[in-house]
């Protein structure tokens, strides 16, 4: 295949660039630390207690507000990607450019997800180097985990964004679809396998109820969390339900590898047709 | 409509830079483009005219490799647009869009930066460019500051870098006041003059008429006529007007004079008066016109327009 990757890194810096000089970047960051720092000093505080406690209750806190906060901003950065190009006419010019369709959307992937990468890291980071000097070498370990696995949980749905982008007809449609796959993955998701679940007593589909989280990257996400902290996976009460075999991180981060890739995947397939 | 080896055959078109062979395109149930034979030579300057809907854009974006043909082939310096070496023909081109959108949160010369980065172009051309289009000034304005116009120009610089052989202008003087169209008329002539090839399409037909080399006129996908605005008024056997100034008050007298020719419509405006005339029958009428010595202050001959052509092929 004939892929210049050049080309790649002319688009994924221009759409970088783009989002630190707008300062998205910066204001995505910030976010993400002044809700890490509550959380980490504030979480307990309906217990009565103020301060730092553990840094496992404290990714536990994390991860739930991350599988909000990252889908939604994720989607909104890409889900104009192509779409946006489109409207606006510019397309035409980049296609008109020496570069493929699938240099073009891959250089948009890699830059969006360079931005979000990059806002992640500093913004949880902050907190993360805040938080050291109480922090074991372990505890810190952990944490990177976090963080890493918040970048990929950002990576899946900007693909998932980006599919959209191609698919989508007008940038209108495009949001509304953007919208639809946050509340599908985030919020209704796991209410039908629950509801599933209740309505057949239990009886049926209770061995594939694991498997099934794997369909949605924000469960893959917080599995993937939760099963390398002992304490939060007893809080959880996951440690008898979930099958051992899917908890290995490498498992849980080859699916997210395949969140990522599929939805891309299927992105590129439509765009170059 | 001329085949592909007599466009080739024209003495007026010099080396082929642009083939487009038997090309068709059908989006459903739509013939978008139907057969299109053109040949484009080294240096010409080339007009694309039709309604809207007739099928120029989609030609426009087939030569470019935008759009894959239905059938048919299209190639540029005798290389297939979408083929293996895409990249090298894209080198070669230069595309100004319609109504061109650029990035508003860039500065005019960072435009032209990733662009040129894009080609692969010399980053130090992108000055020159904006000099070239009068906007040097405004290199480190944003681009959301910029008029119209300005958007137009930035858009014709970033057509320009990487040194193109071939030029795409489509609507290319859309938003452009008269000064700056008279002045991207004189780029255009320099570029000629480099050996350039352009191809640009308009609406305004008086604006090209007589700064295009050749034109194809299109309709409904097809091709209707292609060659320079005179010979395409010749196939059509348009009459000339004559124009007489303050003549309105001798229409019976001029009828009476005219006699015996194969004179058209006689018609007055204001107080001239306009006699249309077959071009053989041109200097008869002129002779018995110019022995009348009271009345007539001033004539003029007047070729059929562009326009009348190009409703001429397409009515």
């Amino acid at each position: 295949m004939d892929i210049e990757l050049k080309q790649i890194g002319v688009i994924a810096g221009k759409e970088f660039w783009d989002r630190i000089r707008n300062r998205w970047v910066l204001a995505v960051a910030l976010v993400f630390t002044a809700f890490a720092l509550v959380i980490a000093y504030f979480g307990a505080a309906q217990q009565g207690a103020v301060g730092f406690r553990s840094i496992e209750l404290t990714i536990a806190s994390l991860v739930s507000l991350v599988i909000y906060l990252i889908p939604l901003i994720a989607l909104v950065l890409g889900f104009d990607a192509i779409v946006g190009e489109r409207e606006r006419g510019s397309l035409d010019l980049l296609l008109s450019m020496p570069i493929t369709r699938l240099e073009l959307i891959l250089g948009k992937y890699f830059g969006l997800s360079a931005a979000l990468a990059f806002s992640t890291v500093a913004g949880f980071g902050l907190v993360g180097v805040l938080l050291s000097a109480q922090l074991d070498t372990n505890a810190l370990f952990h944490y990177a985990g976090f963080m890493f696995s918040s970048v990929l949980l950002g990576m899946a749905f900007l693909s998932l964004a980006v599919m959209i982008s191609v698919f989508a007809s007008d940038r209108t449609r495009a949001s509304g679809l953007a919208i639809a796959m946050w509340f599908f993955f985030v919020l209704v998701f796991d209410l039908l396998l629950l509801g599933a679940l209740v309505v057949s007593g239990g009886e049926y589909g209770g061995a594939v109820f694991p498997y099934l989280m794997l369909a949605n990257p924000a469960d893959v996400f917080r599995i993937l969390n939760i099963f390398g902290l002992e304490e939060v996976r007893t809080l959880y009460g996951l440690a008898t339900v979930f099958p051992e075999a899917l908890s290995r991180p490498w498992v849980l981060g080859g699916v997210m590898l395949a969140w990522i890739t599929a939805p891309l995947g299927i992105a590129v397939w439509r765009f170059r047709r | 409509m001329e085949s592909i080896l007599a466009q080739i055959a024209d003495p007026s078109v010099l080396a082929p830079v642009i083939e487009v062979c038997a090309v068709s395109k059908r989006f459903g149930a739509v013939q978008a483009v139907d057969g299109v034979d053109l040949v484009v030579g080294r240096g010409e300057l080339f007009g694309l005219i039709g309604h809207n809907g007739a099928g120029k854009s989609t030609l426009f974006k087939m030569m470019l490799g935008l759009l894959p043909t239905s059938s048919g082939e299209i190639r540029i310096d005798s290389e297939a647009v979408t083929g293996p070496g895409f990249r090298a023909v894209r080198r070669k081109i230069g595309y100004l869009p319609e109504n061109v959108v650029l990035y508003d949160n860039l500065t005019g010369i960072e435009t032209l930066h990733f662009f040129a980065d894009l080609k692969g172009a010399d980053k130090r051309e992108c000055g020159a460019a904006l000099e070239r289009v009068g906007l040097a000034k405004a290199a480190s304005r944003r681009v959301r500051e910029y008029s119209k116009g300005m958007r137009q120009r930035l858009g014709f610089a970033q057509a320009l870098l990487g040194k193109p052989q071939i030029l795409f202008l489509d609507e290319p003087t859309s938003g452009l006041d008269p000064e700056a169209i008279r002045e991207f008329y004189a780029v255009l002539r320099g570029l000629r003059d480099e050996g350039v090839t352009m191809i640009l399409t308009s609406h305004i037909l008086a604006e090209i008429q007589e700064r295009v080399d050749r034109l194809a006129i299109i309709k409904n996908g097809k091709l209707q006529a292609v060659g320079t605005v005179q010979s395409l008024r010749e196939r059509m056997k348009l009459p000339l007007t004559i124009e007489l100034a303050r003549g309105a008050a001798l229409r019976l007298h001029i009828e009476r004079l005219l006699e015996g020719l194969p004179v058209g419509r006689i018609e007055v405006r204001g107080e001239h008066l306009l006699i249309q005339i077959p071009r053989e029958a041109k200097l008869p009428a002129l002779a018995r016109l110019t022995r009348e010595e009271e009345g007539i202050d001033d004539l003029h001959v007047r070729e059929p327009s562009l326009e009348d052509v190009f409703f001429g092929f397409s009515d």
